[in-house]
């Protein structure tokens, strides 16, 4: 354990020199918010949401993946923060087609729910409106490319957790996708075990089991760390 | 002092955004104490007065109809409010986009129909190329989202209007649900 003491929206904090301005953040209760990032999961800083400025760097830091430093000086929450965050977010809706009001995670959903943490009443860019594959060929489960954000929590949890890594990101910019097995259908992969934990972390509605509806899927993600745990204890 | 003036318009939507309107109950006897509805779906009046005060507009501007009765609305109205989703994203109007009119047209009149299959050519409107939110055809002043926005919302919007303020709705704003 290696102390690191800094300062955080003017508060004075301490953390250990492995951990995160993030998990420093939430453990001083300062509120800083996300999308790909999950507790028990690896941080990537996919999503761009946790953006901080940091005193002394001239570009914002993705706080989940910013080692917290000796001295450091950060700021969580600002206009300039907000706007990039509303605008983050407002990428994320025009890039695919995110239709709330008929979509299986409705009211489950973190895109949902950080639209309206960030006051978002209406979307000024243009949508790209993509034609956007879905792909239900596994026997319970379906990916609608048309919710995914790119978080990469499925390709995670896969790889991390059940250790299959059956999930992976295809290709960049508009055409990127996560893809089963080299981009066979899901169905038809060799190595998903079926276990449904990609579902169960997708923040969106994106992954869902077959037969929900509108409305209808609730996400469990308490045993993720659980599970990370159990794995350290192994260890 | 003249009554205000009230209008609620009905674009490409299911009409769900005036059923949340009438969910106010016993409160749309005091918005009727402070305003007159002088057009909406609800009313029997053919014409779009001179000048309104406030118009809620439901639904998105899909059909060449919707672009020509929302800029006539605009011409006449002081304060537009872009009322519920489809108005705000287009939303489920907005679902044809990505694959445009005419594969929508072959899917609801041609391949789902068992008899007398035939693309519309009289009385119903052409649709337009992408169903747009409203706030990409006109100017619109206010904007309540939600599928459909409550009608608690509905009413604080309506009652702020008509106490002469522009609400800020960023703090109830919902997409969905």
């Amino acid at each position: 354990m290696s102390v690191r003491t800094l300062v955080i929206n003017g508060k004075d904090v301490a953390g250990d020199a492995d951990q995160t301005i993030l998990e420093v953040a939430r453990e001083n209760s300062i509120h800083i918010p996300t999308l790909c990032h999950l507790k028990g999961l690896s941080d990537v800083g996919a999503c761009r949401l946790c953006v901080v400025e940091v005193a002394g760097v001239n570009k914002l830091l993705a706080a989940c993946v910013t080692k917290v430093e000796e001295g450091m000086s950060v700021v969580t929450d600002s206009p300039t923060l907000h706007d990039y965050r509303r605008t983050i977010i407002e990428m994320l809706f025009m890039e695919r087609n995110h239709v709330c009001s008929v979509c299986v995670a409705n009211n489950h959903c973190e895109l949902q729910d950080a639209a309206k943490e960030l006051g978002l009443t209406h979307f000024d860019l243009p949508p790209l409106e993509p034609v956007v594959e879905v792909d239900a060929s596994h026997e319970r489960f379906v990916i609608d490319h048309n919710r995914c954000i790119l978080c990469t929590r499925c390709v995670r949890v896969c790889d991390e957790i059940e250790e299959a890594h059956t999930w992976d990101v295809f290709d960049r910019g508009a055409g990127c996708r996560v893809i089963t097995d080299m981009g066979t259908p899901w169905g038809e992969s060799r190595t998903c075990t079926s276990c449904g934990k990609c579902v169960q972390v997708c923040p969106t509605g994106a992954l869902f089991e077959k037969g929900r509806s509108v409305a209808e899927a609730k996400h469990r993600r308490r045993f993720l760390p659980y599970l990370r745990a159990l794995e350290q204890d192994q260890q | 002092m003249t009554k205000a003036t009230l209008a609620t318009v009905w674009l490409d939507g299911c009409s769900g955004c005036h059923m949340s309107f009438l969910d106010m109950d016993e409160r749309l006897l005091d918005v009727a104490a402070r305003a007159d509805l002088v057009y909406s779906p609800l009313v029997d009046v053919k014409e779009f007065p001179a000048m309104v005060d406030v118009t809620l507009v439901e639904g998105a501007v899909s059909s060449e109809d919707d672009l020509e009765k929302i800029r006539m609305v605009r011409a006449h109205t002081r304060i537009l409010v872009s009322l519920g989703d489809c108005a705000v994203t287009a939303n489920v109007p907005g679902m044809r986009n990505p694959y445009g009119p005419g594969p929508l047209l072959q899917r609801a009149y041609i391949e789902n129909v068992t008899i007398n299959a035939q693309l519309p050519s009289q009385v119903v409107p052409k649709l337009l190329a992408k169903s747009r939110p409203v706030h990409k055809v006109v100017d619109v002043d206010v904007f309540l989202p939600g599928c459909p926005p409550s009608a608690d919302q509905i009413f604080w919007v309506v009652d702020e209007l008509l106490a002469g303020r522009i609400p800020d709705t960023a703090k109830m704003s919902r997409f969905g649900t």
